[in-house]
């Protein structure tokens, strides 16, 4: 069935902070404002918003997406928040896309906040609540150590060595030295740095892990009709996928993602992409842990299962390399605001296709990117597919 | 693209003041299975995107989507969650049926208030944490305050505001999923205990548990699956200030927005004449009336001596929340948006039992997500 197409036409996005002065509301309007400013809009020209943030225990408030309506620019606005824990970030841009789609709306703000320093003494205290009451919160499980766990089952199923791992944490904290809103920028940061880092939950060690963050980054999308208007280098969402699998997360092979497959499959057919690893050349996987880039690389069907370290051995994913991955430096180097991390790698992606990333603009003229964020109960996969 | 979008399944599980030989899960379960059989579909296979709606606090839980999925037969299947009511979820599934990707969505809403044991102290927490918090202002004492200023300049009466609790009270007598059911005088409503003066205690809506599940699907699809598909003719959606010291007190300009995008889509000039009967949220008693006047159905400072005269009774010239409304049938917190739409789709198809309204046609269904939260929803439904 033929599809209203929906491009992006607009980005912005503040700067990845520890501990920001401003208030949430505050983060998600200077994302918005310079969006808007990007493409030349104001907010009389935002038909309706889309938000993304992640738990509400961050920052303490119920309904948070209420709260921070007036901040993304919804006053009397049609207003949603969608939410997919993680993946939220990535999910943004979906929703603003079905707003779009749909026909409903021409010209859609999407905006992604966190602020996670309000949760005290860390904002790891808000995910022990996000375990099965029953079964689960007894055991005091944390985040860092069910992903651990899945780190090492994927070592121990491939044999991988925390050395192979640990260079995709060198590779984005050094790509995101290049970066003027990261938060972890090192240009000279080497594979014993991460290993020698202090050790949280074994294999995890703490530059093995992206750093708690605030920040926002907003996009704003428009019917092909506007956005031809409002610019000659639109932004096209060619697909986008999403899938949620069970919440018995111990019942699953942790080894390989099935829900990210699942999702880039949904998006794949929607691009009419075949072979992605001939039609994505630029990717921005979900990397909150240096694992899961490779973890994601191999769901996405961009690498084969156990096989996507030696990608980063080969030099392939570097910002130079045959298919650049997280050229943005990713969570590990830009920070990791939950919502906003995910929705900063499709904004990535759009000043990527434009040619307008500065220094961290890949080379040659890629045509077509990927960006994927992974969330809930090692979960959910969520999936954007740009193109030019 | 598709055009036409129309609710092909319900089901419903409650509702009831407590559940406690249920978890949310196994209301859930039942009511989506319901919704399923009543449309004719598998969830596995036929289902092609699943939304819920809900908030992380009302759960209990951090990241709630996570615990979505397995009971509605959604695991490895497009789902996402929307922190709003009902209506949200049925507007999101619309939108996605008319992105022309998908035929069959369904959405689902709950309640399982009664696991929380200080409900209005969790809504305390959804006030702005640096301008409103620290002035400890209680969730009904903020409606109260809005009360009175919706009294005092539209003239409205509390015996007015207290009549909309008889009728609704009364009504859901003949609605056997409501368990507040009751046979009120406006003196029993008024001589109740007060909550923040001049709301009284009664003139609230009391927490119940339950669940709500809704296939929605493509013109084509539902013209093939069902002999009574229920049109959406019409969703909208509004944000208002979320701040307390910003906003007009005595009027909902969101729920005015809403139903006009709502109004707009279904080509409808004149709202009482196109409308034949509303389920609207009376969380409070004087929300009915507020909300009468904003969707238009009433001029300003009318819905309350249009109530006293009886016009809002189901044998009145405009039935207003004839299955009990929210005061007969409970606050399901964001499940709220689809009992109303439910019981918009029951009279529409014919199935209320004793309450069947005659010769309908057109139904209205709209929510408001409570204090301290300005966002509504309208939908316009037809058979």
């Amino acid at each position: 069935m033929s599809m209203r197409k929906v491009a992006v036409v607009g980005a912005g996005m503040t700067k990845f902070v520890r501990r920001a002065q401003e208030t949430g509301k505050e983060l998600a309007w200077m994302a918005s404002s310079m969006a808007l400013e990007s493409c030349e809009l104001t907010m009389e020209d935002i038909e309706a918003v889309c938000l993304g943030t992640a738990p509400d225990a961050f920052d303490g408030v119920h309904m948070k997406g209420e709260y921070l309506s007036d901040g993304a620019g919804a006053f009397g606005k049609p207003y949603m928040r969608s939410y997919v824990g993680g993946g939220t970030g990535v999910f943004a841009p979906i929703q603003g896309w079905y707003h779009v789609a749909s026909g409903l709306f021409d010209l859609v703000l999407v905006v992604a906040e966190e602020k996670m320093s309000s949760y005290y003494p860390h904002a790891q205290g808000a995910f022990l609540t996000i375990f099965d009451h029953t079964t689960e919160r007894p055991l005091k499980p944390n985040l860092l150590w069910i992903f651990a766990l899945e780190m090492n089952r994927y070592m121990q199923t491939y044999g991988i060595s925390k050395e192979d791992i640990a260079r995709v944490a060198v590779k984005n904290k050094r790509n995101a030295a290049d970066h003027p809103c990261a938060l972890l920028g090192d240009a000279d940061i080497t594979v014993e740095d991460v290993l020698n880092s202090e050790l949280l939950a074994w294999p995890v060690n703490r530059l093995d892990v992206s750093p708690v963050s605030d920040g926002a980054v907003a996009l704003v999308l428009a019917a092909e009709h506007v956005a031809k208007r409002l610019t000659d280098k639109p932004v096209w969402i060619e697909g986008v996928g999403w899938n949620l699998d069970t919440a018995y997360w111990t019942n699953r092979d942790l080894a390989y993602p099935r829900y990210v497959e699942y999702a880039a499959r949904m998006a794949y057919d929607m691009a009419g992409i075949t072979e992605p690893r001939k039609q994505i050349n630029i990717v921005e996987p979900y990397d909150p842990f240096d694992y899961k880039e490779l973890h994601h690389l191999e769901g996405l069907q961009l690498a084969d299962r156990g096989q996507a370290p030696q990608l980063v051995v080969d030099g392939i994913t570097n910002r130079d390399g045959d298919m650049p991955v997280c050229p943005s430096g990713g969570l590990l180097g830009v920070g990791n605001p939950i919502a906003a991390a995910g929705l900063m790698k499709v904004a990535e992606l759009f000043w990527q296709l434009r040619g307008e990333a500065g220094d961290r603009q890949v080379p040659g003229t890629p045509r077509r990117g990927l960006a994927q964020a992974w969330g809930d109960l090692m979960q959910v996969g969520t999936v954007v597919i740009l193109g030019r | 693209m598709n055009d036409r979008v129309a609710i092909i399944g319900v089901g419903w599980s409650g509702f009831r003041p407590v559940s406690p030989e249920y978890s949310y899960k196994e209301l859930m379960y039942a009511a989506a299975q319901r919704a399923y059989h009543d449309a004719g579909v598998d969830p596995r296979k036929d289902v092609e995107n699943f939304i819920t709606v809900a908030e992380d606090f009302d759960e209990g839980t951090s990241i709630f989507d996570e615990y979505t999925p397995d009971q509605l037969g959604a695991v490895l299947k497009p789902m996402h969650t929307i922190t709003g009511d009902g209506i949200h979820g049925l507007a999101t599934a619309c939108m996605l049926i008319k992105t022309g990707q998908f035929s069959i969505v369904a959405v689902e809403g709950h309640s399982k208030a009664s696991n929380a044991l200080s409900q209005d102290r969790i809504t305390g927490y959804a006030q702005d944490p640096v301008t409103n918090r620290p002035l400890k202002l209680n969730t009904h004492f903020v409606a109260g305050m809005e009360m009175a200023r919706f009294l005092h300049d539209t003239g409205t009466t509390q015996e007015q505001c207290a009549q909309v609790v008889v009728k609704n009270r009364r009504n859901a007598l003949d609605n056997p999923s409501a368990p507040y059911a009751a046979e009120m005088s406006i003196t029993d409503v008024l001589s109740g205990p007060p909550l923040a003066t001049p709301l009284g205690v009664r003139e609230m809506a009391e927490h119940a548990d339950g669940a709500i599940a809704m296939v929605l699907a493509s013109e084509e699809v539902a013209n093939s699956l069902t002999e009574i598909p229920i049109w959406i003719l019409g969703i909208g959606w509004n944000n208002g200030s979320p701040g307390l010291e910003n906003r007009n007190w005595s009027r909902m300009e969101f729920v005015r927005s809403a139903a006009d995008m709502a109004y707009r889509q279904a080509g409808i000039q004149d709202v009482t004449l196109a409308v034949d009967f509303a389920e609207v949220a009376d969380i409070y008693a004087y929300k009915e009336l507020q909300t009468l006047e904003e969707l238009g159905i009433f001029r300003p400072g009318e819905a309350g001596p249009a109530t006293e005269d009886g016009l809002t009774q189901p044998y009145g010239s405009f039935p207003v929340n004839i299955s009990g409304g929210c005061l007969g049938m409970g606050n399901l917190l964001d499940a709220n948006g689809l009992a109303r739409t439910l019981e918009v789709v029951l009279q529409l198809r014919g199935e209320a039992g004793s309450r069947q309204l005659d010769d309908v046609s057109v139904g209205l269904a709209q929510s408001w997500r409570g204090v301290p939260t300005t966002s509504g929803a309208v939908a316009v439904l037809a058979n």
